[in-house]
């Protein structure tokens, strides 16, 4: 589904990704983990499509596509969702009237008819009840005055509502108590299919208890220096993360 | 233009006179000295220093001082598209009140509505308690102009105790074939505890060159309230001035919001005087304009007496070499203590060569209060587009989506439903490039081409 092939990405002249190597197939959970400033957040932006960002070389393949050269919102409509580790506020828009926008520009890019007004109260109602989502909240203006939790459990929504392909979630967990992490992994869990993938960006392991991983790597200083299943995570968890940067040290790859 | 308006005030006295009472002749002779003194006012003045009137006066006007117009079947003239917004509509055609039936109606509930210079006729005790005590013509010249020359506007009366249900619609056209000069004047007087909304839309039916100098006061006594929309969507020839003298007394609550979607020279001067606590005045603007439009909101509130509040919110999105400038004055006085004073403007420009000067001003002398100011320029957040797009919007979507909603944080204020909804209506379409001016009127235009304006939103 997604191949990232050697990979250089940098801002302002600055390297952030260093050839990195990357496969997702259809069905499975990937979880990237590391340090901050690792470049984590940098790969995220990149294949949703952020162009503050300079990719110096390598190449993105997404469903066959090469993913670098399609505008954000092409990316979106052929299934790729960023759930934000900021999610932005949007003063007066709200959240049911960006989505549904956001669903029928879909529709017409795929040659579907848009949803009418009906038809997507019932989706909606349908997808609130993924995240728990209280009812006032899709009339309120996206994300604003939303507290952490409310901030990342309407990302979810919204990827509920897109049924995206492939789900990348930078670190969601972050700021969410553990109460609100369960809702955000059962929400996450619930909408896993055998035809998409989900990539899982967190700094801790603890959200993997949730969302198991089929596959855990860890990124440091633009590189992923080790691949392995989820007890990787567990190690990383125990050791932390001056354990990778040690055996990098010694040795170019850890065993 | 000053020299013109001199020989004619001279010349014809007898018919600005007309039936008005001897007071008001006196407040129109001190109002024309003032005007002789200090003319029209220049750019070297603090508050019209971003506003020149003097290209807009060099064309040689029709001023006409007698009332050609009566017995007009004011429907065919206008009508009004406002879909269930039920009011009682008034027109005023380049500014003579016209009507189909009475020039001054008395409803059951004893409120007054119709023309001015039949009310001055009919109630003239009535209207010398009030007419000249809200209008300042000592500092503000085009007032003092219009009170030289008042001759005939629209009146209101509310009685004690009396909520007028339905608002109250005044239509203000212009239409002529030359290039015309009006004063209308306009009087409401909402008695203690009554209550009043007025819609007050200005259009012009063609592309001619016009000069509107209208004066309103607005009394609003004890306990009243009084809400005032004003739509303004005019020809881009057309050069509309507004002054809004308020008064409030006790406990009074006094909301405005004038809608700018287009015209060529626009300014809307409020003056408020807060004499007594527990007053709230709220007054919101919004201006969407393109092209070489002009628009000017002055504001300002004198908390003359203690524990009052006042809200302004003033929005723009301008395009092409589109100027705005906005003013908003708030004096405190020194014992108008437990005041409230809030005081907002925000702008976006399209273009580099779209220009707003924003200016807050508040003067304080008391220290027991609460005052905000704050006045923003600026693009659209990149970060949100970037949300947005990352949802699958492509940019235009969503730079509509932000527009609209910036603008709807003006249009929210509307309480009529349907008034609301319309205008909402018509700012969506204004923003996507689809509202002409005469979208509002069954005569569509009588110019051959239709004026389209538009603001690019791609230019952001």
């Amino acid at each position: 589904m997604l191949s990232i092939r050697n990979l250089s990405v940098s801002i302002e002249g600055k390297p952030i990704i260093k050839r990195l190597n990357l496969e997702v197939k259809e069905g499975e959970v990937h979880a990237i983990m590391g340090p901050n400033g690792s470049g984590k957040s940098t790969l995220a932006s990149v294949i949703a499509g952020r162009d503050r960002f300079d990719v110096d070389e390598g190449e993105v393949e997404y469903m066959g596509q090469n993913l670098l050269e399609m505008p954000a919102e092409t990316r979106a409509r052929e299934g790729i969702f960023l759930g934000f580790q900021y999610p932005v506020e949007i003063p007066g828009v709200s959240i049911a009237n960006f989505m549904r926008t956001a669903i029928n520009e879909k529709r017409k890019y795929l040659g579907l008819n848009p949803l009418s007004g009906a038809e997507f109260i019932k989706l909606m109602e349908e997808k609130k009840k993924v995240v728990d989502i209280q009812s006032k909240l899709t009339n309120r203006s996206v994300n604003e005055g939303f507290s952490g939790g409310e901030k990342k459990k309407n990302e979810i929504f919204q990827l509920a509502l897109l049924e995206p392909r492939l789900a990348i979630l930078d670190e969601t967990d972050s700021g969410l108590d553990i109460d609100a992490l369960k809702v955000v992994a059962k929400g996450v869990n619930k909408l896993k299919r055998k035809d998409n993938a989900t990539v899982v960006i967190t700094h801790y392991q603890r959200l993997l208890d949730y969302i198991i991983p089929d596959f855990v790597h860890v990124l440091y200083d633009g590189r992923i220096i080790k691949s392995g299943g989820k007890e990787l995570a567990q190690e990383l968890e125990e050791k932390g993360y001056d354990w990778v940067k040690k055996a990098l040290a010694s040795n170019q790859e850890v065993k | 233009m000053k020299e013109r308006l001199t020989e004619l005030y001279n010349k014809e006295q007898a018919a600005i006179r007309g039936n008005s009472s001897p007071l008001i002749n006196r407040l129109r002779q001190h109002a024309f000295t003032r005007f002789l003194e200090k003319g029209f006012p220049g750019t070297d003045l603090e508050s019209w220093r971003f506003t020149d009137l003097t290209p807009l006066l060099e064309t040689d006007f029709e001023i006409n001082l007698r009332n050609r117009f009566s017995n007009i079947d004011t429907e065919k003239l206008f009508t009004c598209d406002v879909y269930d917004l039920d009011t009682f509509s008034i027109t005023i055609l380049n500014g003579w009140f016209v009507h189909k039936f009475a020039p001054l109606s008395k409803l059951s509930n004893g409120t007054i509505i119709g023309s001015l210079a039949k009310a001055m006729e009919v109630y003239p005790e009535l209207l010398d308690q009030y007419i000249g005590r809200a209008a300042n013509t000592d500092n503000y010249e085009m007032a003092a102009l219009n009170t030289a020359f008042l001759q005939d506007g629209l009146f209101i009366y509310v009685p004690e105790g009396v909520k007028v249900e339905k608002p109250i619609q005044l239509i203000n056209i212009v239409d002529s074939p030359n290039p015309v000069f009006l004063q209308p004047r306009h009087v409401l007087i909402a008695g203690r505890g009554s209550g009043i909304t007025l819609v007050h839309c200005d259009h012009s039916l063609t592309h001619n060159v016009s000069f509107t100098n209208t004066v309103m006061e607005v009394f609003a006594e004890e306990d009243s309230s009084v809400e005032h929309y004003k739509i303004q969507n005019k020809g881009r020839n057309s050069a509309l001035l507004t002054t809004t003298f308020v008064k409030q007394e006790r406990n009074s609550s006094v909301k405005s919001n004038i809608i700018t979607l287009n015209g060529g020279f626009t300014r809307n001067t409020i003056d408020v005087s807060l004499t007594d606590r527990g007053c709230v005045s709220d007054h919101y603007g919004l201006y969407l304009v393109d092209s070489n439009q002009h628009v000017d909101n002055q504001i300002n509130i004198d908390h003359a007496s203690a524990g009052s509040k006042s809200n302004q919110l003033y929005k723009g999105i301008l395009d092409d070499q589109a100027k705005a400038v906005f003013s908003g004055k708030v004096l405190v006085r020194r014992h108008s203590q437990q005041t409230e004073a809030h005081q907002n403007n925000k702008n976006i420009l399209l273009t580099d060569d779209a220009k707003v000067n924003t200016q807050p001003h508040l003067e304080i002398y008391a220290d027991d209060v609460k005052c905000s100011h704050g006045a923003t320029v600026g693009q659209l957040d990149p970060e949100a587009m970037f949300y947005m797009r990352s949802r699958g919007l492509c940019e235009r979507s969503a730079r509509q989506l932000m527009m609209i909603a910036f603008a709807s944080e003006v249009v929210k204020k509307i309480t009529i439903e349907a008034l609301r909804k319309r205008i909402h209506n018509m700012v969506e379409k204004r923003l996507k490039g689809e509202l002409s001016i005469c979208d509002q009127c069954v005569l569509h235009c009588n110019s051959k081409e239709p004026t389209t304006f538009n603001i690019d939103l791609s230019k952001l």
